[in-house]
C-alpha cells in the first residue's frame, strides 16, 4: 500500500492546474509530431527540451513526457489512413489498419488503435507503480545474451511462411539484414560495405526504408487503380465508437499477452518497435485465423498497438530508476533530467519524491486526457480520406520527403526514401514480402551486436545461450517459436487421439 | 505477405502458381513478370556479391573471441544470393513461368506521372530547398493530374509550405533545406 | 546568474552603443541568422546533452540575438558532422562541439578529416574517467585490480565501454600496457548501458564518465577504485568526488580526460570566433552551467584561442601514439 499512497501524493503533486494546461499542451504536440512521418517522439523531445528549461523539473518532465504519450498515440494515425507509420513502432498497425481503412473502415481502426494504446499504457503504468523496484532488478539481469535470446524471440515469432515463394521470403529478409550491416561496425568501429563514401556512414535508417517501402510503394501502387485511395469513410458517429468498442473485449487475452510483451521489452530494455513485432507476431501465431492477418484484422491492430505504448511507458521505469533509456525518447529525457539538475538511477525514488510520484501520476492522467483527445479527433482524421487524391498525395510525398530528411538531417535519405518507394512497389507486384525485410532491417544491428557482446563475453563459446534459466527459457522459447507450426501439428494429433482440451496458448 | 491487396485492377498472378498464368492482351503489353522477376532476382543476386565482396574485405572468418566484422553479412550475402538465384532459376528454366504483364501501360502511365514529378521535385529541392520546390509540385500535381484550375491550385501550393515553413523553422527550429530565397529573407 | 545577465546587458549596451557611435564598419560581428549547432553523436548521449543544455541556457538568458538549432549528425561515428563543417568553409553561423572522436574517427576509420580542418573555439570542460567496479567485487583499490589482471589469464576480465576504438577503449589498452595482460573489451552503445551491465555484474569493470555511474555509486552498487586525472575530482557535488584518488596516486600510472570543445567551420575571420568565445564564456558564467559541471564532476578548464589551440595538437598527438599503440589505425 504504500506505492498506492505515493501516488496519491503524486496526485497531489498534480494539483496545479499549470502542470495540466502542460500535460494538454504536450499531448496535442505530441501526436502532431506522431502524425508526422521521421519526425518522431525522440526529436520532437529533444527539440522542446531546451524550451523546458525555465520550467519546474516535474512541469517539464510531465509535458515532455505527454509530447511522448501523444507521439505514441499519433504514430497509428498515418499508418491507418496512408500505410505510412509515423512512427518506427507503428509499422506493425499498417499491416491491418491500412486494409482496414481501404475497407472503409479506418475510422474503426482508429478507434480500436487508440483504445489498446491506452489499455497498453494503463497495465503498463499498474506495472510501474506498484513493481518498480522488483522490476528494476529484472532488467539488471539482462546482459548481451539475453537480449540477443529476446531478439531471436521477436524474429521467431514474427516470422513464419506466408503464401510467398520461401525463397522470397528468405531473399526479402536477407536484403533488410545486409542493409542494416552498411556503416559503422558497432563492435569493431570497422566501416562497412560503404566503399569509401561518407554518405553511406550512416547506414540505411529503418524509418527512412519504411517511409519508402511502405508509403511512397503504396501511393504508386494507388496510382495504378486511378487518382483515388480506396475505401472513402461513410459519415462517423460516435456509433461507430462504440460498435468497435463492443468487439474489443473479446481480445482480452491479446490484450493481457501483449501488454506482457510490451512491458518486458520495454523494461529490459528492448524497445517498442521490436515489441509491436513480437506482439503481432504471436497475436497470429495463436489466432484460430491466422489467415485473416494483413487483410483487415481488427485484432491485428490491437495487438501491437497495446505492446507499442505499454513498451514505450514502461521504457520510462529503467530510465527512472536504473539511468538507462528505454527508447530513444527516453534517452533524451534522461538528459533532460541532468539538465534540470536531477541525477536519474536508483537514488531517484528515494531522494526525488515529489519528482517520481508526479510523474507517475501524471502518466495516468495524461494518458486519460490524450485518449480523450484523439479519440474525439478520430472523425476528423478519417475525413482526410474524403480529400481528393490530387490535393492530398502530393501534400504526403512532401511530408514524407521531410521526414526522411529530419531522420539524419540529410538530402541523400530524401533520394534513398523515393527509391525504397520504388523498391517497394516492385517487390509488392512480384510478391516479395516486405515484413521480413523490415524487421531484419531494425532488428538486425541490434542482434548482431548482442551475440557479438556475448561472444566477446564467453570467448567464442555458444553454450552462453543455454548459460542460465533466464537466457535458457527465451531461447528455448524462441526455437519453439521457430517450429511452432510442426508443434502445432503434433499438439493437433495429440488432441485428435487424446481428446484433450485445446492445446496452444 | 501481410498486405495482400484485395482487388488488383492488374491480373493478379502468384509466382510459382504457373497454371494460373492469365492471357495477355498485347495493347498493354509492357513488360513480362517473368522478366521483372529474371531483372530483380539478377540485381538482388548482384547485391549479395557486393556484400559478399566487401564482408570477405573487413573479415568473414570467426576469431578466437566471436565472428569478425564480416561473418554475419557475409553469410546474409550468401543466402541472399542462394534465394535469389533459385528465384532466377525458377523463373528462367521453368515452363510454367508467369508470363502475364508486370503492369498495363495505362497503368505504367499512371505510376510514371507521379514518379517523374517526384523525382523532378527532388531535383529542384536540391538547388532551391524543400518549401519552394514543395509549392511548385504540389501546384503542379493539382493542376497537371487534378485538372485544377491555378486559382484552386496556388493557394493550397502557396499555403502548405507557408506552414510548414512556420511549424519546422519558427516553431521546432529543425532546418530544413533551403535555398537563395530564404536565405535573401535571412534565414 | 545576476553576474551573466549584467554582463550580458553590458555587452549588448556596448555593442549597440558601438554601433550607434562609430557606424556598422567598426560594429562587433553579431549573428545575422540561426546559429547551427552540429553535435557529432547521437540524441541523448553527453555531447548530445550538453550541447542542448547549453541551447537552453542561451536562450534561457537571451545570450543570442538569433535562435540556435542543434543538428545531430552521428554517421561514421561523428564524421558525418565533422565533414559537414570542414565542407562549410567560411560560414559563420555553424559550430560544432567535439569530443575524443573528433581524434580518433579519423585514425580509426580513415576518414579524410583532423582538427586542424576545423577552427577551434574554445574549451568547454574536461570529462573525466573514473576505474568502476561492482561492489560486491573484493577490489578495494586500483591497485588490488591492476594485480588481479596482472595475475590472471589473457582475456580473463571484460572491461565494458562506450563505442569501438574509441576514449573507453583507448583507456582499457593503456590498462592492458600498464597490466602487461589483454582484457577484454566489449563494446555497448551508451554509457547506461555500460553502467548497467557492471551492476548487472555481466562484466568486471568500466571506464565510465562520472555522470554515468554515480547515481549507482550512491546506491552502494558500484565501486570508484581511481579517475584517470591529473588531480583529483574538485566538483562539489552530493557524491564525494575528492576522495577518489588519481590512478596515479594508486599505483597506475595512466591519465586521460576527455576534451568538450567548441569548433567551427575553417575560413572564417577572428571577429566571428571572437564573438563566440565571448558568447561561451557567458555561458559558462551561469548557474545553471556551473550545476551541471558540478553534477558530471567535470573538470572546468576554459582556453581559447593559441592556448586552446596548443592543447589541442598536444592532444591530437596522444591519441595518435596511443591508436598507433593499440593498432586501431584503419589500415588504408
Amino acid at each position: 500500500m504504500d506505492a498506492f499512497l505515493s501516488l496519491i501524493h503524486g496526485f497531489g503533486v498534480l494539483a496545479d492546474p499549470m502542470n495540466i494546461v502542460y500535460m494538454c499542451v504536450g499531448v496535442v504536440l505530441g501526436v502532431l509530431i506522431g502524425v508526422l512521418p521521421g519526425l518522431g517522439g525522440a526529436n520532437g523531445v529533444a527539440i522542446l527540451l531546451p524550451l523546458t528549461f525555465s520550467m519546474s523539473p516535474t512541469a517539464a518532465i510531465i509535458m515532455l513526457s505527454s509530447i511522448y504519450w501523444g507521439a505514441l498515440f499519433g504514430g497509428a494515425i498515418t499508418s491507418v489512413l496512408f500505410n505510412i507509420p509515423g512512427e518506427p513502432w507503428s509499422v506493425a498497425t499498417t499491416f491491418d489498419g491500412h486494409p482496414m481503412a481501404q475497407q472503409g473502415k479506418a475510422d474503426e481502426a482508429l478507434t480500436a488503435a487508440f483504445t489498446s494504446s491506452f489499455i497498453g499504457a494503463l497495465l503498463a503504468v499498474i506495472v510501474i507503480t506498484f513493481l518498480a523496484p522488483v522490476v528494476a532488478g529484472f532488467a539488471l539481469r539482462f546482459g548481451p545474451a539475453e537480449f540477443f535470446a529476446v531478439q531471436l524471440l521477436t524474429f521467431c515469432s514474427f516470422v513464419g511462411m506466408g503464401r510467398e515463394s520461401p525463397f522470397k521470403v528468405l531473399a526479402a529478409m536477407t536484403l533488410g539484414f545486409a542493409l542494416a550491416a552498411v556503416g559503422l561496425d558497432s563492435v569493431t568501429g570497422q566501416l562497412r560495405m560503404t566503399f569509401g563514401t561518407v554518405e553511406l556512414m550512416r547506414g540505411f535508417d529503418f524509418l527512412i526504408a519504411v517511409i519508402g517501402l511502405f508509403g511512397i510503394g503504396e501511393i504508386l501502387l494507388t496510382m495504378e487503380e486511378g487518382l483515388s485511395f480506396r475505401g472513402k469513410s461513410t459519415t462517423i458517429t460516435l456509433r461507430s465508437v462504440m460498435n468497435t468498442w463492443i468487439r474489443l473485449p473479446r481480445f482480452w487475452v491479446t490484450y493481457l499477452r501483449s501488454a506482457a510483451v510490451g512491458c518486458w521489452l520495454g523494461i529490459t530494455p528492448g524497445g517498442a518497435t521490436p515489441a509491436s513485432f513480437m506482439s503481432y507476431g504471436l497475436a497470429r501465431r495463436f489466432s484460430k485465423d491466422p489467415g485473416n492477418f494483413g487483410k483487415g484484422e481488427i485484432e491485428g491492430v490491437v495487438a501491437p498497438e497495446t505492446a507499442a505504448h505499454a513498451a514505450g511507458t514502461s521504457a520510462l521505469l529503467p530510465m527512472l530508476t536504473l539511468g538507462i533509456p528505454g527508447s530513444p525518447t527516453a534517452a533524451v529525457m534522461l538528459g533532460g533530467l541532468l539538465i534540470w539538475g536531477l541525477q536519474p538511477g536508483p537514488m531517484l525514488f528515494i531522494e526525488q519524491k515529489d519528482f517520481v510520484w508526479g510523474l507517475i501520476a501524471s502518466m495516468y492522467l495524461s494518458n486519460v486526457i490524450g485518449f480523450l483527445i484523439v479519440l474525439t479527433t478520430v472523425p476528423l482524421w478519417a475525413s482526410i480520406l474524403r480529400i481528393p487524391f490530387s490535393i492530398i498525395a502530393p501534400v504526403i510525398i512532401v511530408l514524407c520527403c521531410i521526414g526522411a530528411y529530419t531522420v539524419h538531417n540529410a538530402f541523400l535519405d530524401v533520394v534513398i526514401m523515393l527509391f525504397f518507394g520504388v523498391i517497394g512497389y516492385v517487390f509488392k507486384k512480384l510478391h516479395y514480402p516486405l515484413a521480413p525485410l523490415v524487421l531484419a532491417l531494425v532488428l538486425g544491428d541490434m542482434a548482431e551486436s548482442s551475440f557479438r557482446q556475448s561472444m566477446l563475453i564467453s570467448q567464442g563459446d555458444m553454450s552462453i545461450f543455454w548459460s542460465n534459466w533466464l537466457v535458457g527459457s527465451i531461447c528455448s522459447l524462441a526455437l519453439a517459436m521457430l517450429f511452432w507450426p510442426l508443434i502445432a501439428l503434433m499438439l493437433d494429433k495429440l488432441r485428435g487421439g487424446g481428446r484433450f482440451s485445446p492445446g496452444g496458448a | 505477405m501481410f498486405m495482400e491487396r484485395e482487388q488488383n485492377l492488374v491480373p493478379e498472378s502468384l509466382p510459382g502458381d504457373g497454371e494460373k498464368t492469365t492471357p495477355v492482351s498485347d495493347a498493354g503489353l509492357t513488360v513480362t513478370m517473368k522478366t521483372m522477376e529474371l531483372v530483380v532476382a539478377g540485381l538482388l543476386m548482384l547485391v549479395a556479391a557486393i556484400v559478399m565482396y566487401d564482408s570477405v574485405r573487413v573479415g568473414a572468418g570467426w576469431a578466437f573471441d566471436g565472428p569478425q566484422a564480416g561473418y554475419f553479412p557475409f553469410f546474409i550475402g550468401l543466402i541472399l544470393f542462394a534465394a535469389s538465384a533459385v528465384t532466377f532459376g525458377i523463373n528462367l528454366f521453368s515452363r510454367t513461368a508467369d508470363l502475364s504483364n508486370f503492369v498495363t501501360k495505362p497503368a505504367l502511365l499512371l505510376v510514371a506521372k507521379v514518379l517523374a514529378p517526384t523525382v523532378i521535385y527532388l531535383i529542384v529541392m536540391y538547388y532551391v530547398g524543400i518549401y519552394i520546390a514543395s509549392a511548385l509540385y504540389i501546384c503542379f500535381f493539382m493542376m497537371w493530374l487534378g485538372k485544377y484550375s491555378i486559382r484552386k491550385a496556388a493557394p493550397v501550393a502557396i499555403a502548405i509550405p507557408l506552414v510548414l515553413f512556420w511549424l519546422f523553422e519558427i516553431a521546432f527550429l529543425i532546418p530544413l533545406p533551403k535555398g537563395p530565397l530564404e536565405a535573401a529573407l535571412g534565414f | 546568474m545576476k553576474l551573466a545577465k549584467t554582463l550580458a546587458t553590458a555587452l549588448t549596451t556596448v555593442a549597440i552603443f558601438g554601433f550607434a557611435a562609430a557606424g556598422p564598419c567598426w560594429a562587433e560581428w553579431k549573428p545575422k541568422k540561426t546559429v547551427e549547432f552540429i553535435i557529432p553523436a547521437g540524441t541523448g548521449g553527453g555531447a548530445d546533452q550538453m550541447a542542448r543544455m547549453i541551447q537552453g541556457v542561451i536562450q534561457k538568458h537571451q545570450l543570442m540575438d538569433q535562435p540556435m538549432v542543434v543538428i545531430n549528425k552521428s554517421g561514421g561515428a561523428g564524421a558525418e558532422g565533422f565533414m559537414d563543417v570542414k565542407g562549410s568553409a567560411g560560414n559563420e553561423h555553424k559550430i560544432i562541439i567535439t569530443l575524443s572522436n573528433l581524434f580518433t574517427t579519423p585514425l580509426a576509420t580513415g576518414v579524410p578529416f583532423s582538427w586542424e580542418d576545423l577552427t577551434p573555439v574554445s574549451m568547454l570542460a574536461l570529462d573525466n574517467f573514473v576505474l568502476w567496479v561492482n561492489s560486491s567485487s573484493p577490489y578495494q583499490s586500483a591497485k588490488d585490480y591492476v594485480d588481479a589482471v596482472k595475475a590472471g589469464a589473457d582475456s580473463q576480465f571484460k572491461m565494458a565501454g562506450t563505442g569501438s576504438k574509441q576514449e573507453d577503449q583507448i583507456v582499457t589498452v593503456a590498462i592492458e600496457q600498464v597490466a602487461g595482460k589483454k582484457l577484454t573489451y566489449v563494446p555497448f552503445k551508451g554509457g547506461g548501458d555500460v553502467a548497467k551491465q557492471l551492476v548487472g555484474g555481466h562484466i568486471d569493470s568500466t571506464v565510465n564518465n562520472p555522470i554515468e555511474a554515480v547515481s549507482f555509486w550512491q546506491a552502494g552498487n558500484l565501486r570508484p577504485l581511481c579517475v584517470f586525472a591529473a588531480s583529483r575530482i574538485e566538483a562539489q557535488g552530493t557524491a564525494k568526488w575528492q576522495d577518489i584518488p588519481t590512478c596515479k596516486e594508486a599505483g597506475v600510472g595512466i591519465e586521460y580526460q576527455m576534451l568538450r570543445g567548441i569548433f567551427m567551420s575553417p575560413g572564417v575571420s577572428q571577429e566571428v570566433v571572437d564573438y563566440y568565445v565571448g558568447l561561451f564564456q557567458m555561458v559558462r558564467e551561469t548557474q545553471e552551467w556551473k550545476d551541471f559541471m558540478a553534477k558530471g564532476a567535470f573538470t572546468q578548464t576554459f582556453l581559447s584561442g593559441d592556448e586552446y589551440k596548443k592543447w589541442v595538437a598536444d592532444a591530437a598527438v596522444v591519441h595518435k601514439d596511443l591508436m598507433t599503440k593499440a593498432g586501431f589505425i584503419a589500415a588504408n
